[in-house]
C-alpha cells in the first residue's frame, strides 16, 4: 500500500481510482485537485493529466519504435526485432484486406495506430499496481493513473474520432442523400420514415458507444481487481496476481484487436454503396 | 443509502452478468467445436473470428463486474 498504514480499503481504492486532475480551484486559481470534491467542483473544464501525458508518452514510444524499425528494415536475413514489427504489420494488414474491399489509402494506417497504441496503453495494466504511482508520490505528485484506457475520456475519445470518420466517409462516399436515404429508407418501407429513422439513428449511435465504453470497461474491471489484490496481505497477492495478469494478457491483446477490427469493419460499412 | 441493497445490487449485477457470458460462451465454443469437426481445414479462420465474438460476448460481464466490485469496495465499504 502506498499511502500509509492508516488508510482504509476504500480510501485506498478510491486514492487509486482518482486522477491527477487539473483545472480551476474553487478560490479562483488554477491548480492540481487533491481531494474528489475539487474534482467535482471543478467541472466540465477539468483535464486529466496523467491519462494525457501517459497517452501521448505511449504514442510516442509507438511511433519511434516502428520508426526506427523501418529505417533499419533490411531485405537480408531480418532480425528478431525486424522479424516482430513485421508480423504486427503484417497481422494488421491481413485483417483490413479480409475485411475492407474499398480503395482508401487512411485505413491501414489508422488500423496500425490504434491497435498498437491501444494495445501499448492496455499494457501498462500489468505494471504492478503501485510501482509508479508510489514513484510518483515520492516526487511530490499526488494522485497518478498510469493506465489510460481506464480512463472513459481517453477511450471515448478514441470511439468518437472513429464516429467522426465514419460520419465523413459515409457522406463522402455516398452523398449526402446517399447517406440520408440509408438511415431513411431501410429496414421498412418508405412510408414508415420515421420508425426507419429512429432504428437507423439508433444503430449508428450504439457503434461508438459500445466501442468506447467495450474498451473501457474491461481495463476498468482489470484495474479494480488488481487493485483488490493489492489489499491483500503482501505474502499472498502473488497467487492472485500471477493468475489474473496471464488472463489479462489475453484481455490486453483482444480488445485492443477488437477495437482495430471494430473501426475497420464501421469504415468498411461507411463505404459501401448500396 | 442502506448498505445492505448496496451488496445484493452488485451480487446481481455480477450473478446475472456471469449467466449472460456463460450461455454466451458456451453457444460459441459448441459452434465453433462443431464447425470445425466438420472442415477442420477452416480451423484458423473460425478461431480468430470465434475470437473476436468471445471478447464481444465478455465485454459486457466484464463491465458489470467492474460496477459491481465499485459498488461493493468503494461506494458501500
Amino acid at each position: 500500500m502506498a499511502g500509509g498504514a492508516e488508510q482504509t480499503s476504500s480510501e485506498y481504492i478510491r486514492h487509486h481510482l482518482q486522477h491527477l486532475t487539473y483545472g480551476r480551484l474553487e478560490d479562483g486559481t488554477w491548480g492540481f485537485a487533491q481531494t474528489p470534491e475539487q474534482i467535482e467542483q471543478m467541472g466540465f473544464w477539468a483535464v486529466h493529466v496523467d491519462s494525457l501525458a501517459m497517452a501521448v508518452f505511449l504514442g510516442g514510444i509507438f511511433f519511434v519504435i516502428f520508426r526506427l524499425a523501418a529505417q533499419k528494415a533490411s531485405s537480408e536475413v531480418p532480425g528478431r526485432w525486424q522479424n516482430f514489427i513485421e508480423m504486427v504489420v503484417e497481422f494488421v494488414d491481413e485483417n483490413v484486406k479480409s475485411t475492407f474491399s474499398a480503395n482508401n489509402r487512411l485505413i491501414a494506417p489508422l488500423a496500425l495506430t490504434i491497435f498498437v497504441w491501444v494495445f501499448l496503453m492496455n499494457l501498462m495494466d500489468l505494471v504492478p499496481i503501485d510501482f509508479l504511482p508510489y514513484t510518483f508520490q515520492l516526487l511530490g505528485v499526488s494522485h497518478f493513473k498510469i493506465v489510460p484506457t481506464t480512463d472513459p475520456n481517453v477511450t471515448m475519445g478514441m470511439a468518437i474520432s472513429v464516429f467522426i470518420l465514419i460520419l465523413y466517409y459515409s457522406i463522402k462516399i455516398k452523398g449526402f442523400g446517399g447517406f440520408f436515404g440509408e438511415l431513411a429508407f431501410q429496414p421498412f418501407p418508405k412510408a414508415l420514415l420515421p420508425a426507419n429513422l429512429a432504428l437507423e439513428g439508433v444503430t449508428l449511435l450504439t457503434k461508438p458507444v459500445s466501442l468506447g465504453l467495450r474498451l473501457f470497461g474491461n481495463l476498468y474491471a482489470g484495474e479494480i481487481i488488481f487493485i483488490l489484490i493489492a489489499l491483500l496481505p503482501w505474502w499472498i497477492q502473488f497467487s492472485l496476481s500471477v493468475p489474473w495478469a496471464l488472463f489479462h494478457i489475453l484481455i490486453i491483446v483482444l480488445q485492443a484487436m477488437i477495437f482495430m477490427i471494430l473501426t475497420v469493419i464501421y469504415l468498411a460499412q461507411a463505404h459501401e454503396h448500396h | 443509502m442502506d448498505g445492505g441493497l448496496l451488496y445484493l445490487a452488485a451480487a446481481i449485477m455480477m450473478g446475472l452478468g456471469a449467466v449472460g457470458a456463460a450461455i454466451g460462451v458456451g453457444v460459441l465454443g459448441s459452434k465453433y467445436l462443431e464447425g470445425s469437426g466438420r472442415q477442420p481445414e477452416l480451423m484458423p479462420m473460425l478461431r480468430t473470428q470465434m475470437f473476436i465474438v468471445v471478447g464481444l460476448v465478455d465485454a459486457v460481464p466484464m463491465i458489470s463486474v467492474a460496477l459491481g466490485l465499485y459498488v461493493m469496495f468503494a461506494v458501500a465499504g
